[in-house]
């Protein structure tokens, strides 16, 4: 059964929230909604949800010491190994079910967060290694596109051009060249894994992709685009707005992606141009300020209608054609 | 009844896990400990033990996956060596500030670069301020008996601190001996359970692990594992007690060999000391009185152990399997520190040896002895034993 809104508003009234107000992240902030939204979920169907965080915003903001902005059992390890940490406790749940030392008879479900550095560079291997061993856990990515925990570093995920203090834009060089990885087809690549992509404009969309990772057995991943309003260079109140356009321009498509299996969640009737979501951010201000990005922008126009083509035709190949069970 | 095993240092590691029976075991091969995973593994396999094994993908995972399960509440065992440790180390310094009590086997073996699979202690040395319990084993029934020894202590309440095991590769791994195995239930009578106080998996009790600790408790919670290390020091000679009431195998901060009387004394850990009590009994077939020091427990450094076995003697030379670049070797710097405020100081002489496996022979030994005999010892110039000029 899908959950519903009416039973997640009656969990909300009836219920303290796993992930509490207090925390210390930024107004505007899009990483909070991703860990409220999850935990809800999680909870209003009855799972007991265990969570792991890598080093970064969300991580260093919610647990200073000695307040803790979570309601549920949470552990954070180190930067590069929040995966790795929470297979950790999984593999102890298993064990200590199967010797009868578990006191509740909820499910128990890991939820490991970590931002883009944490996930698509020093983290990797260790997501990469309890994907394979086909640990039960849901990890969610919050993806803002650069280290910002620590100001503004350039990570794999930072797109082309955009505005960072490890690769800045200058007179001799335009910031960073390469493209962003497609974090979410590494992550298919894996095969018998649960993947989605979401964003911080559809709500209901990430909670209906958080059930199906709770649901799986095995390991699941949800890749939400979560803007960090204060290095995008953004007006606090806009995140959402700003990944509406990042949805309807193609730049991040919402899919699923189930065991071999595509399936494209949201098809805009018509697609709005890349740069116009590119030219809200202000992040990339300086580049336009110092360059002719007509080039760079057909560049990205060219790469999303590919990339969505390629999701179209992946949705319509893969239909009914599992790889694994 | 116990039984005698012939078999490698690594197979007497891996029995006395599976007599443990941990929740949990979390692990990454590398040459010499592979052996240790691979035994436990069968034992696996074939349903001897129903442990949780997680094969990960590298060291830095298997110490935090030790963690995660640590934290969870569950008895947590790894293995590693050498550069699988230098991988794990920053996680290894997490696990012991969040007192998670995790025993971990180190086979010892040389640090790249470059690189050597064979023994030294350079990777122990590594980690001695990591907050770790660092117990050393000269043969496989040390090592067998310190996994068990391990277990108990580090579950200590007073204690909750990781432990490691150290023995030599190869040398005690790779090597056939043998050793005195306890019966299972006598084993899981001695380490009981453990029943941690706040673990994740406590879901009626959230409890946040690893908080972002500032400037205002950072440094009060290092003064308290700092006082774990106290209290584990107090407690070591409980659970040796204990454990000799179950085995009659007496164990001390120090093995101590023929020191009482001896003028001369040489310091060595692990298995070097079995060629060192076979040249100390030579010296003393013609009445030259030498003994030797073996420390068991490395840390917390038994200080006050060092003070009383050597105090008065004419000489001692401290041998290390592991130089500290530009610093005095690790043993020797913490052995001549402890001499400090001693009243009859003895001379100092300080020897590396065996780096990267180089073979130790009873005539390398009897060059340290005899410059201490000789009085040639020279108070902190570095000397080698079995170095090519
Ligand atoms: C091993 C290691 N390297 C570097 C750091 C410094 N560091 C802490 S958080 C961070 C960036 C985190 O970026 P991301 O994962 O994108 O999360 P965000 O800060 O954006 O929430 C870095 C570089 C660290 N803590 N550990």
């Amino acid at each position: 059964m899908p959950l519903n809104i009416k039973d997640l508003v009656k969990y909300v009234e009836e219920n303290d929230w796993a992930f509490t107000q207090g925390h210390r992240l930024c107004p505007g902030c899009n990483a909070p909604l991703a860990a409220k939204w999850a935990t809800v979920v999680a909870k209003a169907l009855g799972y007991e949800p265990v969570v792991g965080a890598a080093t970064g915003c969300l991580e260093v903001s919610t647990t200073i010491y000695p307040y803790s902005a979570w309601n549920v059992p949470y552990v954070h390890n180190a930067f590069e190994n929040v995966a790795a940490t929470i297979s950790g406790a999984e593999s102890a749940y298993r064990s200590l079910k199967n010797r009868g030392k578990i006191k509740t008879d909820k499910p128990v479900k890991f939820i490991a967060f970590g931002g883009d550095g944490g996930t698509y560079d020093i983290g990797l291997q260790s997501l990469s290694g309890a994907i394979e061993r086909g640990h039960d856990f849901v990890y969610i990515l919050y993806d803002n596109e650069g280290y910002m925990n620590t100001g503004n570093q350039r990570s794999g995920s930072t797109p082309p051009g955009a505005e960072t203090t490890t690769e800045p834009v200058g007179k001799a060089k335009p910031g960073k060249i390469q493209f962003k990885k497609s974090i979410f087809d590494i992550i298919a690549g894996h095969e018998g894994v649960y993947a989605a992509t979401a964003a911080t404009s559809e709500p209901f969309d990430f909670m209906a992709k958080m059930q199906k990772a709770l649901e799986f057995e095995g390991p699941a991943f949800i890749s939400i685009l979560a803007p960090c309003v204060r290095f995008w260079r953004i007006p606090e109140s806009t995140g959402p707005e700003v990944t509406k356009l990042a949805v309807e321009s193609k730049y991040w498509p919402l899919v699923e992606y189930d065991r071999g299996i595509y399936k494209i969640t949201k098809k805009p009737r018509t697609f709005k141009p890349v740069k116009e979501y590119i030219q809200k951010l202000g992040k990339y201000k300086k580049l336009m300020s110092l360059y002719n990005t007509d080039e760079l922008m057909a560049e990205i126009q060219e790469y999303v209608d590919a990339k969505w083509d390629r999701l179209v035709a992946l949705e319509e190949i893969s239909q009914n054609k599992p790889l694994r069970k | 009844m116990p039984v005698r095993l012939e078999t490698t240092g690594a197979a007497a590691v891996a029995h006395a896990m599976r007599q443990i029976n941990p929740d949990v075991v979390a692990a990454y091969p590398i040459t010499p400990q592979t052996p240790v995973v691979e035994y436990f593994a069968t034992f696996v396999a074939n349903g001897e033990v129903d442990t949780v094994m997680v094969p990960v993908e590298s060291e830095h995972s298997a110490m935090s996956a030790v963690v995660g399960s640590a934290a969870a509440g569950a008895r947590t065992m790894t293995a590693t060596a050498a550069n699988g440790l230098a991988l794990m180390v920053e996680i290894v310094y997490i696990a012991a500030s969040y007192r998670l009590p995790i025993v971990m086997p180190i086979v010892n073996r040389a640090l790249s670069g470059p690189i050597n699979i064979h023994c030294d202690h350079s990777d122990a040395m590594l980690v001695r301020d990591s907050g770790w319990v660092q117990l050393f084993c000269e043969n496989h029934q040390e090592a067998y008996d310190m996994t068990i020894i391990a277990t108990k202590l580090a579950e200590n309440e007073k204690v909750l601190l990781p432990v490691m095991v150290n023995l030599d590769g190869f040398i005690t791994s790779h090597g056939a001996d043998s050793f005195e195995m306890l019966e299972d239930e006598k084993v899981r009578e001695f380490v009981g359970t453990w029943e941690p106080k706040y673990p994740l998996l406590d879901i009626a009790k959230p409890v946040t692990h690893g908080s972002i600790d500032m400037f205002d408790y950072y440094f009060e919670h290092h003064r308290q594992q700092e006082e774990g290390m106290e209290n584990a020091y107090n407690i070591i000679p409980e659970v040796f007690a204990e454990f000799e009431k179950l085995t009659g195998r007496k164990y001390d901060y120090l093995d101590l060999y023929k020191t009482e009387d001896a003028d001369y004394v040489m310091v060595v850990v692990n298995s070097t000391a079995s060629t060192a009590k076979y040249v100390v009994d030579e010296y003393r077939e013609k009445g030259i009185k030498v003994g030797l020091v073996k420390p068991w427990v490395f840390t917390p450094f038994p200080k006050e152990s060092f003070k009383n076995a050597l105090n008065g003697k004419k000489a001692v030379v401290v041998l290390d399997r592991a130089m500290s670049f530009g610093k005095e070797a690790p043993l020797y710097t913490l052995v001549k520190s402890s001499l400090y405020d001693i009243s009859e100081k003895p001379a100092m002489g300080s020897f590396v040896y065996g780096l990267g496996g180089r073979d130790v022979t009873p005539h390398m030994l009897r060059e340290a002895f005899d410059a201490a005999i000789n009085g040639e010892l020279e108070l902190d110039k570095q000397k080698y034993l079995g170095l090519r000029d």
